[in-house]
């Protein structure tokens, strides 16, 4: 039994014509020749999350992102006038990889007053501008001028920071992230500084990933016995009350639990004693207490725990009802494999029992993440045979069929402007 | 040389095995304990929560004795091992392989 009303249509998938309601190819998710083309045609074209505005505290502090898919590294930097860059992390001089710890292909982060060359000493100011070469009269009329680091597309939305590595970016960032997503933008992000970052290299195509995280029809399957016997609202499955696509973006409401709710046979016994569980922290602070924004909701539904909006094309947040979020971020290194970001954000604990009460969110999201992450890995490896490459999506998930429609028109469209 | 403050000495044997500053280290120590091992933390420290917090929750975070330090540590080795006392019966989650989440970023405690 429905116990949420679906579009007049009948089904959200219909709803959005567009999407077809027939078997979807997954051939996007095991073909090498498919991923070489999202290179350019995806992940070169797109803004791209690659970090927060709390990671650059002051002047001078930087860090670097590793971007295999388009086969390059950024430093984004804090300048002395606050303003957020982002360059080519490489030397003007012969092509040395400028910003990096030891080892070359790790990401780093610091604060500097200017950046260096490890290789013949040659300086950048924090604006890109080259401040020194070494040995300047052995070169041929050589303007310093015309050296400066070479910069790449950055900007920040509600204190996200953007890259894009488009010459010149199709879109600005607030445009390609459409009104859907910049209507969450009143979530106080910048109030919940507290960060706990996860790592993961997952063998699996990044849109199998995303797929796992973007449907919670397996949930009730997958997660099912990590709540007491007694938990069973899950026994019917799982609906969600809003589906909701824009462009190449799409975002859902999960009605989500409310551990508090519950009586004490529903619950893990250490979840109420810390008062935080795999729904966040069951207390939220105290600034966000009458925090209401209509964006989390835009189904209107009153009863809504979770919203997640996928913004295309790898980068989700998923925020909650009581005062924190976390986010995802897929980075592909190849057509079978990723390195998958996650990261969650809470208000600085007020004191221990805040601390040790988001100590338990993180460490039960691991315990279902590890199990996701499993999975996505089992449907790489039987993908891959291309035995199959057709598979029914119901309408629960309508978002993995909207993501896979949008991968192969930005393909298609992409091969025809060549 | 004890770890804990003196009114929590019941948890002192737990201390060396299982105060351990980061999330990589309690990980690591769950996926060599036994399942008796766990379930003795997670009682003894389920039984001494309410006082627990109430030591801890009087200092303020940035300022914190060592002693408390080492009982917020020990307090979540016991938020480590409740999902493999209370749902899996073990140290690892069924059905993983050789899947892994390593945590790159902690709030220092």
């Amino acid at each position: 039994m429905a116990r949420f009303p679906k579009p007049a249509e009948g089904s959200w998938t219909e709803h959005y014509p567009g999407l077809g309601t027939g078997p979807v190819s997954y051939a996007d998710s095991f073909t090498p020749e498919f991923f070489e083309l999202e290179r350019e045609a995806i992940f070169r074209r797109t803004w791209l999350h690659v970090g927060r505005v709390e990671q650059l505290a002051r002047a001078g502090s930087y860090f670097t992102k590793e971007i295999a898919v388009a086969r390059t590294s950024v430093v984004v930097v804090r300048d002395t006038d606050g303003k957020v860059r982002a360059f080519h992390n490489i030397c003007r001089h012969r092509g040395n990889k400028l910003v990096w710890t030891d080892f070359p292909q790790q990401e780093t982060s610091g604060v500097s007053r200017q950046m260096v060359c490890k290789y013949h000493g040659w300086r950048y100011g924090l604006d890109g501008a080259c401040t020194f070469v070494q040995q300047e009269s052995e070169f041929f009329d050589i303007d310093r001028a015309e050296y400066g680091l070479v910069p790449v597309h950055c900007d920040i939305w509600a204190g996200f920071i953007f890259i894009n590595l488009g010459r010149v970016p199709e879109q600005s960032l607030r445009e390609s992230l459409g009104p859907m997503v910049t209507a969450i933008e009143d979530y106080p992000f910048e109030r919940l500084t507290h960060r706990y970052g996860f790592r993961s290299s997952v063998a699996a195509n990044w849109k199998l990933m995303v797929d796992g995280l973007q449907e919670q029809y397996h949930a009730p399957i997958v997660h099912r016995n990590q709540r007491p016997e007694n938990f069973d609202a899950h026994a019917a499955g799982f609906e969600a009350p809003h589906y909701q696509i824009e462009g190449p973006h799409r975002m859902f409401n999960s009605p989500g639990i409310r551990p508090w709710e519950l009586p004490d046979d529903q619950i893990k016994p250490s979840e109420r004693l810390v008062r935080g569980g795999l729904f966040g922290p069951w207390d939220p602070p105290d600034f966000f207490a009458d925090t209401q924004v209509a964006g989390m909701r835009p189904g209107g539904h009153e009863r809504v725990g979770v919203a997640l909006f996928e913004i295309w094309p790898n980068f989700g947040i998923q925020l909650w009802e009581r005062g924190w979020y976390h986010t995802y971020q897929h980075w592909p290194t190849s057509h079978d494999s990723h390195i998958f970001e996650w990261n969650m954000y809470f208000a600085p604990p007020r004191h221990a029992s805040d601390l040790i009460a988001q100590e338990m969110t993180a460490v039960s999201l691991k315990e279902f993440a590890l199990q996701d992450d499993s999975l996505i890995e089992t449907i790489q490896l039987t993908l891959g045979s291309g035995g199959l490459t057709e598979f029914p999506l119901g309408d629960q998930e309508v978002l993995c069929r909207h993501l896979h429609k949008t991968a192969d028109e930005w393909i298609t469209e992409f091969k025809n402007r060549a | 040389m004890t770890k804990l403050p003196d009114q929590f000495s019941d948890l002192e044997p737990f201390a060396a095995t299982w105060c351990l500053p980061t999330e990589p280290e309690r990980w690591a120590r769950r996926q060599e304990s036994s399942i008796d091992e766990m379930r003795q933390l997670y009682e003894a420290v389920f039984s001494r929560y309410e006082a627990i917090l109430a030591y801890v929750d009087r200092f303020p975070l940035d300022d914190m004795p060592e002693e408390a330090r080492n009982l917020i540590h020990l307090t979540t080795s016991f938020v480590m091992v409740s999902f493999p006392v209370e749902v899996w019966n073990g140290p690892r989650i069924p059905d993983t392989g050789h899947a892994t989440l390593e945590r790159a970023i902690s709030p220092a405690v």
